[in-house]
């Protein structure tokens, strides 16, 4: 049983402060979608005010379709994952799997065997009677999921779970959260500030700024296709030029910049903004290309294993950035080198700057 | 509040809050506001309560000032009535079992916080611990049979052949003074020993390597640090001292009488009730003086001391 | 010279021990002295009829039985008023937390003479007269605050996060303070009734103003050591001491044991590292 959520014009203040800025969003049931976005953006407001630990001051919030206002945490047919994870540490692990179950009444043997097909759910058999305290890092995750899914809520909220383990483990975790998800069906919300988590494991994604949300998409679309300029350099890197629209036809305009006249794509009912191009649609040549080209002097070149990193300065003293595909030839450019550096307009575009209007 | 009631529910904030209100209300605050208003009202017998005689005045405190006696300190001679005199000796008294406790306490703690090794603490302290835990009276009681004119004392010394005739130990107010010393000297080792514990030792090298002299480095490091402490268990010291009823009381020495064995004689001996409240109040107002002075004086926090 | 300052500390430690030791072990030992007075010295043989004595004294084993049930009344007071206190200051900021807190640890530093003699004042004026009743209420005012520092200490390394894991997880008010609040104040609960157990007996002052005619034990060899004293006295300080000692011994065996279990669940937690580590 999963539910979706409606996000209904909520704002949330905190004295004078406006955490949550009129945010709209549906979130379909059986949805993997993640918040994403800097600290302090209000992601974790949101969460808390689906769990029911915050009242939005405006607006309403749907679990279900049902308006749940009013509803305290223990009544709303949400889990949360804190952050910290917040086992209780005086309880075995399987007690604390099945408190959920205890604290509706559910009988000692049920609870225990539930709390043992969750241990097997999560990959973590035999361990029911140990303590919080004799858990590594990545146990204790699957613990806290595992205890979350015991009540089977209908949605999953999950405050960057993640954020304690190192790399590695973190990767593992992603698509293990993924399985999860898919094996139960549960709709997971998920808050998080690392742009590789959100893309890797939604199936849609919200970025957040300021208390806004500026964009709600799949993760394609949100890598490829930003709609401003927050989220074009949030969610991986990018050149970014300044300068003035000029003359637009088919969905790509003139843009001229202290570096020459450029041509990229731009959106109807902009008027003003900024020149992104991500470094990866950058290329490198020996002569200049037809549109959109830059001669350039290279300053760095590193070597990365599956791309090669390029800085490189223009007349002027702007730095560009490229990453070129390491294609197996060995070959390298040199630093010092003159160069052209170039791109597609259909692989740039012209953003207005983020949607930010705080109260 | 709100915090609490979100957390707990209206039930047990309820609980909570109620439970506070009659702890601070009904236990502390209102009984010590009837002590302050039964000691305007004079001492009466029960048919004159309430009636036209029964009115406020200051008479209870004036009787603190009768009976003149002599009284000489640092080379002055004076005439001071008797339980004022008594007063001022509990306070000055008081202050010197402070000192002395003080004095006994710093190296103890030096030693257990900085020269010790951790394996052996749990078990030093448990050993300080037992004195404690043994009751009060039955310390003072110990020192009661040590000092008593045929005991272990002064046979002891006599064996030694230090003294030729027996000592009368308890005499004035030094047989007080080194009961409530070994009665109170924990409570001055726990406090210092807590805020020294947290002293880096890098900065004792680092001081030493300066070429300070130990003395040095105690005045200019060690002592500095351990400030709140010194304090903490300096006002405790102090307050359980001059507050002490017990340790006079069993020492009994007649030459040595405390404030206290006064409000005492005259609630239980005079059964004048009011004006026991009055020299209790008076008692009360003192040590929240001490308090606030000790306060300011080491500049810390009462949650400092409380610790 | 480094050596040097070391030994002189073990001989302070030593010293300082003993200077605690010593007149315990003069009490203890007049116990089994046969002679009329409690000393050690002369001594006249060794004798267990004052543990006879002790044994046969009516008035004593009713002391002790008023100084145990008052005991219990205290920790059965002391103990949730005390707890209640900390939960509010604790959540309470700025001023009201400065001023709760203050009045909360002031009976900690009000002479036991004056709580005593308020004590019987406010309540007399309601018709309620002395005894150990009031000795009781008169005891908790002060003791809570034992109760409160410890609790509060206590509080300040708990995660509030635990209690909204628990009401997100469908728990009831009532249950986050059974199952998650409570358990994690165990600890200091059990420290706060032993203090206040231990405290209300030791106590004389505030017991002597409020409590009528009835005797608690510290009133009760106060009265001997004024009127006529025997070595009873000793031998129950003797009983008291060897009580002590036993809880003692009870108390860091007890501790050694835990300090092993938590060694061997953060080893686990290690070697668990370990292996992830290692996948």
């Amino acid at each position: 049983m999963s539910a979706g959520i409606e996000l209904d014009n909520v704002c949330c203040d905190f004295d004078s402060f406006r955490a949550v800025d009129h945010v709209n969003v549906t979130i379909q049931p059986g949805e993997f979608f993640s918040f994403l976005g800097p600290s302090g953006c209000g992601k974790t407001t949101i969460l808390r005010m689906i769990s029911g630990f915050t009242d939005p001051t405006k607006g309403v919030i749907r679990i279900g379709g049902e308006d749940v206002l009013g509803q305290r945490p223990n009544q709303r047919p949400t889990a949360l994952i804190f952050q910290n994870l917040a086992l209780f540490p005086l309880m075995p692990i399987w007690e604390n799997i099945s408190f959920g179950l205890e604290v509706r009444g559910v009988d000692k043997a049920t609870r225990r065997r539930k709390a043992e097909e969750l241990l097997a759910l999560v990959d973590l058999p035999d361990s029911a009677d140990k303590m919080v305290s004799q858990l590594s890092g990545g146990q204790k995750q699957r613990v806290a999921i595992a205890r979350a899914l015991a009540v089977e809520p209908a949605v999953m909220l999950l405050d960057e779970p993640l954020s304690a383990l190192d790399l590695k483990l973190r990767q593992h975790m992603r698509a293990e959260l993924r399985a999860i998800q898919k094996r139960t069906g549960v709709t997971f919300i998920y808050i998080t500030h690392d742009q590789g988590e959100a893309l890797a494991m939604s199936d849609r994604v919200g970025v957040m700024s300021q208390g806004r949300l500026q964009q709600v998409s799949n993760p394609r679309e949100i890598y490829n296709n930003p709609v401003n300029g927050f989220v074009a350099s949030f969610v991986g890197e990018n050149n970014i030029m300044v300068g003035e629209i000029g003359t637009r036809a088919d969905g790509v305009a003139a843009f001229s910049t202290a570096l020459g006249p450029f041509r990229a794509r731009i959106a109807e009912g902009v008027t003003t903004g900024k020149l992104y191009v991500r470094p990866e649609f950058m290329t490198l040549s020996d002569k200049p290309g037809a549109e959109n080209s830059v001669p350039v002097t290279l300053s760095e070149v590193a070597f990365e294993g599956n791309f090669i990193s390029v800085h490189a300065v223009t007349e002027g003293g702007t730095t560009l950035m490229a990453e070129i595909r390491n294609d197996g030839t060995g070959a390298l450019p040199q630093t010092g080198a003159a160069m052209h550096m170039a791109f597609d307009a259909k692989n740039a575009a012209i953003l207005p700057d983020a949607n930010v209007t705080r109260a | 509040m709100e915090q609490l009631y979100r957390r707990y529910g209206k039930g047990l904030t309820f609980m909570i809050v109620s439970l506070t209100a009659f702890w601070l209300l009904v236990l502390v605050i209102l009984p010590d506001f009837k002590l302050l208003e039964a000691s305007f009202r004079p001492y009466l017998p029960v048919v004159d309560i309430g009636g036209p005689k029964d009115t406020y005045s200051l008479g209870n405190y004036a009787q603190i000032l009768g009976n003149p006696v002599d009284f000489s300190s640092f080379g002055l001679s004076f005439q001071i009535p008797a339980r004022v005199k008594v007063f001022v000796l509990t306070i000055i008294y008081s202050g010197m079992v402070t000192l002395i406790a003080f004095l006994l306490a710093y190296p103890l703690c030096f030693y257990l916080a900085k020269v010790v090794s951790n394996r052996s603490l749990p078990t030093l302290f448990l050993l300080l611990f037992v004195p404690l835990w043994v009751s009060e009276v039955l310390r003072s009681f110990a020192w009661f049979i040590i000092m008593t004119l045929k005991g272990p004392l002064n046979a002891i010394l006599m064996a030694l052949g230090a003294i030729e005739k027996e000592i009368r130990w308890v005499d004035g107010y030094s047989p007080v003074v080194v009961t409530l010393v070994y009665a109170y000297v924990l409570f001055m080792v726990f406090p210092i020993y807590n805020s020294m514990q947290s002293l880096d030792n890098n900065q004792l090298e680092a001081a030493e390597d300066l070429g300070a002299p130990w003395w040095r480095v105690h005045w200019r490091i060690v002592l500095p640090h351990s400030k709140p402490g010194i304090a903490s268990g300096s006002v405790m010291v102090f307050m359980l001292s001059a507050g002490s009823l017990l340790v006079p009381a069993i020492i009994n020495s007649t030459t040595g009488n405390w404030f206290t064995q006064t409000i005492q004689g005259i609630m239980l001996e005079g059964q004048d009730w009011n004006t026991g409240a009055a020299f209790a109040f008076m008692l009360l107002l003192f040590c929240t003086v001490a308090v606030i002075a000790a306060m300011r004086l080491f500049r810390v926090s009462l949650s400092d001391i409380a610790r | 010279m480094q050596l040097n300052r070391k030994l002189l500390g073990h001989i302070y430690m030593a010293a300082f021990l003993l200077y605690l030791m010593l007149p315990l072990v003069v009490m203890a030992g007049a116990a089994f002295n046969d002679s009329k007075l409690p000393t050690v010295m002369p001594w006249k043989g060794l004798t267990s009829r004052w543990f006879v004595e002790l044994w046969n004294d009516n008035r004593i084993w009713g002391a002790i039985l008023n100084t145990v049930w008052v005991a219990l009344a205290v920790v059965a007071l002391a103990v949730p008023i005390g707890t209640a206190g900390a939960i509010l200051v604790n959540s309470v900021n700025g001023r009201v937390r400065g001023i709760l807190y203050g009045l909360m640890v002031a009976p900690i530093l009000i002479p036991g003479v004056v709580i005593g003699i308020s004590t019987l004042l406010f309540w007399h004026q309601f018709s309620i007269g002395s005894g150990l009743h009031l000795s009781v209420l008169g005891q908790v005012s002060y003791i809570a605050s034992f109760v409160m520092l410890l609790v509060l200490a206590r509080l300040q390394s708990f995660d509030h996060g635990l209690e909204e894991a628990a009401l997100d997880l469908g728990a009831s008010h009532a249950q986050v303070m059974r199952r998650i609040l409570l358990p994690h104040l165990y600890p200091a609960l059990g420290a706060g009734a032993a203090i206040s157990f231990f405290q209300s007996i030791e106590n004389f002052n505030v017991t002597l103003f409020t409590r009528g005619g009835a005797d608690t034990l510290t009133v009760y060899v106060f009265s001997k050591v004024r009127t006529g004293i025997t070595p009873t006295i000793n031998a129950l300080a003797f009983l008291m001491i060897m009580f002590t000692l036993i809880f003692a011994i009870w108390y860091e065996i007890n501790r050694r044991r835990k300090a092993k279990i938590e060694a061997a669940r953060e080893n686990d937690a290690r070697r668990a590292t370990a292996l992830e580590e290692a996948v």
